[in-house]
C-alpha cells in the first residue's frame, strides 16, 4: 500500500494513480487488451482469464504529468454475472469491451455500461472498445457491428470510443491515453479518489511504524 | 453452458466469510473450485446491506411507505448483519496479509474499547486498560487493586508458552483461571473486565475449567498485542463494511481459477456409496422469466454453510441482535467514531455478556452524521428478548431506527463430514471478533484436506498475483 500521489521529483510534476476496471462479455479480449497495453504482448491462444490481482501501467501525458493505471480484471467473475460490488468500488474509469465480429457483444457492453452507471462513482469515465479490428482488416465480411452504430451509441451515452486490436496493438495505447486525458488530474488530491494515499492502517507486519502508538495514519 | 467443467475438486455452497476464505486458499493451492450461492449477492449471513434492503429484510414499516428515503443515498449505507470486528493481531488479519487480499481492502482502527461496570443509573463506562501503565490510570479499580492488576498484566506480558519458568510458579496445564486470579489477589470486578473485555469470554465458565488458564492468558495476550499494534483499540474494520471480506476472498479464488455462480439453487446432491459424487443445480436470476440454466457437475467434496444442509446441523443457541441507527456518538466513549462496548454478564444479572459494536461514516458504512450500533447477546430465555438487550439500549441514548428480528439460531454440523465428504461450517457466533471463524476455517480445512492449513508463504513464489 504505497503512496498513491506524489509531487514527483521536479517542481510542478504531477503523478496520480487511478483504478480502471474492465468489463464486457467473455472472450471479447478484455485481458488481451490489457496485456498489450501493459506488456506489449499478445497470445493467440490465451485461455480465459486466470488473472493477476491487478496490473499497473504508467502513461506520461506530457513532461510533467504521469498517470498510473491500476487495472482490475474481472477474473472471470462476469461469466455468470457474479461480479462483486467491490469490483466497481472507487473505480475512476472503465473500459467496456465488445467484439466487432459478434453482434450480441455490443448489447452485452450496453448492459455493462448501465450496470456501471448504477453501481460505480457518478463521474466515472467510461470508454467503449470494439476489439478484434484485425479480424475484419482482411475479411470485411466478418464485421458484425458497424463502426457508425457503435460510435453513435457511444456519443449518446457519453463514452469514449475506439475500435482496437489487441493483436496488432491498433488504438490500444490511444484508448488508454484518451482515458488518462479525461481524468480529473486537478482533483487528484481530492478526497474519495483512488488517487489518494490509502487512508487506513497498513496490516503488513513488516510495515514501518506498526509497533507501538502513533502508527495509524488515518 | 459449456464453460462449467464436468468435474471440480470441490464445490463450495454459500459465500459467507468462512466459505470464501476456504475457496480462496484452496484455489491458490491449485484446487479446481466451483463456488455457488443461491442469493444474488456475496456474503450470505456475513453480508453488509444498504438501508433499503435493511428495512425490507426486517419489514419494520407500513406498506406503501419508503422510510429509507429520509436516510440519504441508499448505497451510502453498508450495514453489517454480523456484529464482529477484526483483532489487529488475529488470525484473520494474518490470512488477509498472507494471501494479499489486503490489496482489495482498506482497514481503519476502531477508535476505542470500553467496558461497563455496574448497571442502571449507577453504571460507569470506562476504557479497557490494555497494559500495566494504563491499569494504573484506570477508574475501574481502586488504588491497591490497580497495583495488583499491574502485576498481573506484567506477568501476562512476560508469559511464554514454551517456557514454564514464566508460568509464575503456577501449574498452568492444570490449574483454573480462578486460581490464577486468586494468586494475584484480583477482585471480582477486575476479574470481570479482564475475563470479559480482554480475554473476551462471554460467560464465567472459563474460570472454573481446569487447564484453561493458559488459553485465557493467550487470549489476553492477543488483546494486548492487538492493542499495541495501532494504539487506539485492538480492533480494525474494513472500509465499506464486513461484507467486503468475503468479496475479497472470492476475488482471490477467482483470480486463481475459481468459478463463481450467484443466483444458483442446488437441486440435488448426488451420492455414490455414501459419499458425495456431484451436484445438480439451476442458475436463474430473479428477473429471469424462463427456467434458468440447469447443469450438473461431478465433485468428491462439498463445503457449505448450514443453510444448505438443514438436516445435517443442530441448533446450539440463539443470538439476539438489534441494529440501531443513531445520530450521535455513544455516551462515555469520548465522542469516538467507533467503539466496542462490553457489558459483562454479572454486571447486569445475566449469564452472557451484552456486546455493542459501533461504527460510523468514518468507515464508509453510512452517510455523515450517522452511527450504526449493533447490540447483541446470547438468548437466555424464550421470550422478552427485547428486555434481554435492554441494558445495551440504555447505553445508546436516542435511537432513530431499530432493526430486531426473532432470535437467530446458531448452527453446528452434526458430523465431521469425513464419512460423506460434506463439510459444513458453523454459524457466525456471538463473539465480538473473527477468531472462532478462522478456527472453523482451519478445522474444516483439516477435515476436508487431511492436513493443516498453512497460509504463510501462500503468495511467495507465484507469478499470478503481484505483477506490479
Amino acid at each position: 500500500m504505497t503512496s498513491r500521489v506524489s509531487t514527483g521529483t521536479r517542481p510542478g510534476a504531477r503523478f496520480a494513480q487511478f483504478k480502471l476496471v474492465l468489463l464486457g462479455e467473455s472472450a471479447v479480449g478484455k485481458s488481451s487488451l490489457v496485456l498489450r497495453f501493459v506488456k506489449d504482448h499478445f497470445d493467440d491462444y490465451r485461455e480465459s482469464t486466470i488473472g493477476a490481482a491487478f496490473l499497473t501501467q504508467t502513461i506520461s501525458l506530457d513532461d510533467s504529468t504521469t498517470v498510473k493505471f491500476e487495472i482490475w480484471d474481472t477474473a472471470g467473475q462476469e461469466r455468470y454475472k457474479s461480479l462483486a460490488p467491490m469490483y466497481y468500488r472507487n473505480a475512476n474509469c472503465a473500459v467496456v469491451v465488445y467484439d466487432i465480429t459478434q453482434a450480441s457483444s455490443l448489447d452485452k457492453a450496453k448492459a455493462w455500461v448501465k450496470e456501471l452507471q448504477r453501481q460505480a462513482n457518478e463521474n466515472i469515465i467510461i470508454a467503449l472498445a470494439g476489439n478484434k479490428a484485425d479480424l475484419v482488416a482482411d475479411h470485411p465480411d466478418k464485421r458484425a457491428i458497424a463502426t457508425a452504430d457503435a460510435e453513435a451509441y457511444a456519443r449518446e451515452a457519453g463514452l469514449l470510443f475506439f475500435e482496437t486490436s489487441a493483436k496488432t496493438s491498433e488504438n490500444v495505447r490511444e484508448l488508454f491515453t484518451a482515458i488518462a486525458r479525461k481524468l480529473p488530474l486537478e482533483q487528484a488530491g481530492a478526497r474519495n479518489m483512488r488517487a489518494n494515499p490509502r487512508q487506513g492502517v497498513d496490516l503488513r507486519p513488516e510495515a514501518p511504524g506498526t509497533q507501538g502508538g502513533g502508527a495509524c495514519n488515518c | 453452458m459449456d464453460e462449467i467443467a464436468p468435474e471440480y475438486d470441490v464445490v463450495v455452497l454459500g459465500t459467507g466469510l468462512t466459505e470464501c476464505v476456504l475457496s480462496g486458499v484452496m484455489s491458490v493451492k491449485g484446487k479446481k473450485v466451483l463456488h455457488i450461492d443461491r442469493n444474488d449477492h456475496y456474503g450470505g449471513e456475513a453480508a453488509s446491506v444498504n438501508i433499503e434492503s435493511l428495512f425490507k429484510k426486517y419489514g419494520n414499516y407500513n406498506k406503501g411507505e419508503e422510510p429509507w428515503k429520509k436516510y440519504g443515498r441508499i448505497n451510502d449505507w453498508n450495514v453489517d448483519l454480523v456484529p464482529k470486528l477484526l483483532m489487529a493481531n488475529g488470525e484473520l488479519t494474518n490470512i488477509l496479509v498472507s494471501t494479499d487480499v489486503t490489496r482489495y481492502l482498506e482497514f481503519k482502527q476502531i477508535a476505542g474499547s470500553y467496558v461497563q461496570q455496574g448497571s442502571g443509573a449507577k453504571a460507569t463506562v470506562a476504557k479497557v486498560p490494555s497494559d500495566a501503565s494504563e491499569a494504573l490510570r484506570s477508574p475501574l479499580m481502586g488504588l491497591w487493586e490497580k497495583r495488583r492488576a499491574k502485576k498481573f498484566l506484567e506477568w501476562v506480558g512476560a508469559f511464554q508458552e514454551d517456557n514454564p519458568s514464566t508460568y509464575g510458579g503456577l501449574d498452568l496445564n492444570r490449574c483454573t483461571m480462578r486460581e490464577v486470579y486468586e494468586k494475584f489477589g484480583l477482585e471480582a470486578t477486575t476479574r470481570d473486565f479482564i475475563g470479559h473485555s480482554m480475554a473476551l469470554y462471554q460467560t464465567d465458565e472459563y474460570m472454573n475449567e481446569k487447564g484453561a488458564a493458559k488459553d485465557t492468558v493467550q487470549r489476553i495476550r492477543l488483546y494486548v498485542n492487538s492493542m499495541a499494534r495501532y494504539g487506539k483499540s485492538p480492533y480494525i474494520y474494513p472500509l465499506y463494511g464486513l461484507g467486503e471480506l468475503p468479496q475479497g476472498f472470492a476475488r482471490l479464488s477467482a483470480i486463481y481459477g475459481g468459478t463463481y455462480m450467484l443466483n444458483t439453487n442446488i437441486d440435488e446432491i448426488e451420492m455414490e456409496g455414501g459419499k458425495v459424487s456431484g451436484i445438480k443445480a439451476t442458475m436463474k436470476e430473479k428477473s429471469d422469466e424462463g427456467e434458468g440454466m440447469k447443469f450438473s457437475t461431478k465433485t468428491k467434496k462439498i463445503i457449505g454453510d448450514p443453510s444448505y444442509f438443514p438436516g445435517k446441523v443442530q441448533v446450539v443457541g440463539h443470538l439476539l441482535k438489534a441494529i440501531c441507527i443513531l445520530t450521535h456518538p455513544v455516551a462515555y466513549t469520548d465522542n469516538s467514531d467507533s467503539a466496542q462496548l462490553i457489558i459483562p454478564q454479572s454486571q447486569v444479572g445475566r449469564k452472557n455478556d451484552i456486546y455493542i459494536a459501533i461504527v460510523s461514516s468514518a468507515h464508509n458504512v453510512c452517510p455523515k452524521g450517522y452511527y450504526i450500533a449493533i447490540v447483541s447477546t446470547i438468548a437466555e430465555g424464550s421470550s422478552n428478548h427485547h428486555l434481554e438487550l435492554q441494558p445495551g439500549f440504555e447505553r445508546l441514548g436516542k435511537i432513530e431506527e431499530k432493526f430486531m428480528g426473532p432470535p437467530i439460531p446458531l448452527y453446528e454440523p452434526l458430523e465431521s463430514g469425513r464419512n460423506d465428504n460434506i463439510f459444513i461450517s458453523k454459524s457466525y457466533d456471538a463473539t465480538s471478533h473473527f477468531e472462532t471463524t478462522t478456527d472453523d476455517v482451519r478445522d474444516i480445512y483439516r477435515r476436508a484436506e487431511q492436513e493443516e492449513l498453512v497460509v504463510e508463504g501462500l503468495r511467495e513464489g507465484d507469478t499470478l498475483v503481484g505483477q506490479e
